[in-house]
């Protein structure tokens, strides 16, 4: 874990009446129910006494397993497609699978998610092409999928931003009525532990408990914000700050997909039925780079990687299902080999990405458009077409 | 048709009050909206009459307002917010530059803003600091976004209607000194028969030269016009009304016959609207032209203490010397 990690300040005093918590000795205190050996916690108590369980069926557990290695194995052909210039950047989720992904199975059909440009596993399990984030990052479009047809906004890149907007969206479900029962609608906002420096994720926070939005505030603390390490954020473990705004918080093992599921599933549960906003820390770490362009070599050492590399949110799963004899080993072989498929199929299509004409870039401004554009985008054609030859 | 005179803040509160009423996904939110009904007064009665989760007092932050009124948009509300003075909105900035303007294109059209941001601008009105600005030119700068402002009352009440029933992101500039000048507004008169939202207007037909002005300064070209006269020169003045997308079909009209044009506003010349206006204008009609396009504007400073702004505004005679300089050229 990150040297000087603010959780171990207040550990003692914190845990001290909760003998069930499950954290393990050395760790911050977290919702932990798959350690990074594989081993099952029966349930583990959050910070304000709620327990925290799941009820997986063993195709269930094999579902999950299969969610982590598909959006890993098609993240790592991105940052390839990347390195080999196909892509004009890509910002790997490598090490955040378990929360993506137990976040993401966490939500209900109903339920919309605001993602950064980071949630591919959140959209992998919104049942979204894999392709779509790659037109962004190849840079034939700007995202391509309907954020109302698979309740998954548009990624938003400029940090912080999309919490107002899940925040506004959640006060719309109460308004249109829409909470209140099983089938009432939670809303998730993701963000990591840099965005927890903006205002508008503190203006999120102060709004979303004013008018008890149906939200769920789903922090990935992946230990650096580009390089800045979360000291230079907080000196407060990060799901504290939601007491001061009027709202739980709770930290889970973000490596731990049974267990960022379980508490994700709960708080949205919560979210639905009418009781307001909470904030997950999903506890994790990124162990790739920011993005392709960065070097992460440069401000953090390799035996901190290695440390998080012994709770890889895939071993551990591959291990309790090996111990509980859950699959045999051609499972494993047979998801990798899907894996591996889809991840060529994804690359055959990305290479077949066309070019947008240049004339497109005036589509969209306006729903209703604008006199002035089109006549810029008239001259533009115009001035295309007195090339000699010119194909447009 | 039942004809009323009106100020202009009482016509703006018309016009939400009848938006309220026709759309129920139409929501107004901002600082003291409610029960206060703003501290202009504009949405005055509103919460009591559709209560308060239709007319919405936020939390005191204006990142906030816009940030969750896009995703209000996004579920299929048309948020109006309101932003308590000019001076205020730069919180909100990258809400509004990055997020309501860019999402439809983005979305490559899946995603409407239906969103108007009505901000009260321009000085006047002896204020303290950042209650005075005109913040227009950095708004219709970007594209996305669509930039209008009222001059009058009948303008206020169908204009604010017309921007909160548009698809369009609309940024609606409300001239604050203006706020207590009356005029006749046709109350029952349908929307869709109203005057179009991006078009400018003949305010007064003139022959000599063409004064382009909006918002706050149409009054004080019409009264230019109106001291011009009396020297025996007819001043046409535009209202040009939307500032993104700019309408100079009429503009370009009037300056072919008068060959002289003067353009108005309170903002600050450098790079303001008057810049990119006498821009289009020399290109539209340079054949016409008798003399360069001049600007009447603020100054390139700062917006100063209230005891000197009316040396820093626009008025009658600065208005009128422009005029008489391009007689001179």
């Amino acid at each position: 874990m990150a040297k000087g990690d603010p959780g171990a300040a207040t550990r003692s005093k914190r845990a001290a009446p909760r003998t069930k918590r499950a954290a393990a000795t050395g760790e911050p205190e977290l919702v932990q129910l798959l350690t990074p050996e594989g081993e099952r916690i029966e349930s583990a108590l959050g910070p304000d006494g709620t327990e925290y369980r799941v009820d997986f069926t063993d195709e269930e557990y094999r579902g999950l397993y299969r969610d982590l290695v598909l959006v890993r194995k098609l993240d790592a052909e991105a940052t390839a497609l990347q390195r080999q210039g196909e892509l004009g950047l890509w910002a790997s989720l490598l090490g955040q699978e378990a929360a993506q992904v137990g976040s993401g199975r966490a939500l209900r059909t109903q339920d919309m998610a605001f993602p950064t440009y980071r949630e591919h596993g959140v959209l992998y399990c919104r049942g979204i092409d894999p392709i779509m984030p790659l037109g962004l990052f190849r840079g034939v479009d700007q995202g391509g999928w309907d954020p109302n047809e698979f309740k998954f906004n548009m990624y938003t890149i400029v940090i912080g931003a999309q919490t107002l907007h899940a925040t506004g969206y959640a006060m719309g479900v109460a308004m249109d009525g829409r909470t209140g029962s099983d089938e009432g609608e939670a809303v998730i906002a993701y963000f990591g532990d840099g965005a927890t420096s903006q205002g508008d994720v503190n203006e999120s926070f102060v709004w979303a408990s004013v008018f008890n939005a149906p939200l769920v505030f789903f922090c990935q603390n992946n230990q650096y914000a580009i390089s800045e390490p979360l000291e230079r954020q907080t000196r407060v473990p990060l799901y504290q700050r939601a007491g001061g705004f009027g709202f739980p918080g709770v930290r889970v093992d973000g490596n731990d997909v049974l267990a960022s599921y379980a508490v994700t599933r709960h708080a949205l549960d919560n979210a639905r039925h009418g009781q307001g906003p909470s904030l997950i820390e999903a506890y994790t770490y990124r162990m790739g780079a920011h993005t392709t362009s960065d070097d992460p070599t440069r401000y953090r050492i390799a035996s901190e990687v290695e440390a998080w590399q012994a709770k890889d949110p895939i071993a551990r799963m591959k291990a309790f299902l090996t111990k509980q004899q859950i699959v045999d080993e051609s499972f494993f072989a047979e998801v990798d080999e899907q894996a591996r498929a889809e991840s060529v199929h994804l690359r055959e299509r990305v290479l077949a990405m066309p070019d947008p004409e240049p004339v497109t870039m005036f589509d969209h401004v306006y729903p209703n458009g604008s006199p002035e554009l089109d006549e810029q985008r008239a001259q533009f054609s115009k001035y295309l077409e007195s090339f000699e030859g010119s194909a447009h | 048709m039942a004809t009323e005179t009106l100020t202009l803040g009482k016509a703006l509160n018309a016009g939400l009050r009848k938006a309220l009423e026709n759309d129920p996904k139409v929501v107004i939110m901002g600082e003291d909206v409610g029960k206060l009904g703003g501290v202009f007064r504009i949405t005055d009665g509103l919460q009591k009459d559709f209560g308060d989760q239709r007319v919405i007092d936020t939390p005191l932050a204006e990142s906030g307002i816009i940030g969750t009124a896009v995703g209000l948009a996004i579920r299929g509300f048309r948020p109006v917010c309101e932003i308590q003075f000019d001076g205020f909105v730069y919180p909100a900035y990258d809400q509004i530059v990055s997020q309501v303007a860019k999402m439809h294109y983005r979305s490559q059209g899946k995603v409407r803003i239906p969103m108007v941001i009505r901000i009260p601008y321009g000085g006047g009105i002896g204020a303290v600091e950042h209650h005075s600005e005109s913040p227009e030119a950095y708004f219709a700068h970007t594209a996305g976004l669509k930039v209008v402002t009222c001059a009058n009352p009948q303008d206020g009440y169908s204009m604010i209607q017309q921007a909160i029933a548009s698809d369009d992101p609309i940024v609606f500039l409300e001239p604050k000194r203006r706020y207590w000048e009356k005029g006749p507004v046709e109350l029952d008169a349908p929307l869709t028969g109203a005057y179009p939202l991006h078009a400018a207007r003949v305010a007064r037909p003139g022959t000599d030269a063409t004064v382009l002005a909006y918002g706050p300064m149409v009054r004080t070209a019409l009264d230019a016009a109106t001291a011009a006269a009396e020297d025996g020169r007819e001043l046409e003045v535009i209202d040009l009304r939307t500032l993104s997308p700019l309408d100079l079909t009429a503009a370009y009209e009037s300056v072919k016959r008068t060959g002289r044009c003067v353009v108005v506003h309170e903002a600050p010349g450098n790079l303001g609207l008057g810049s990119e206006i006498a821009a289009r204008i020399t290109e539209e009609c340079f054949y016409s032209l008798e003399s360069p396009v001049l600007r009447v504007t603020g100054f390139d400073t700062p917006y100063p203490a209230a005891r000197v702004e009316e040396e820093y505004l626009p008025d009658l005679d600065r208005v009128l010397d422009a005029v008489d300089r391009t007689f001179g050229w």
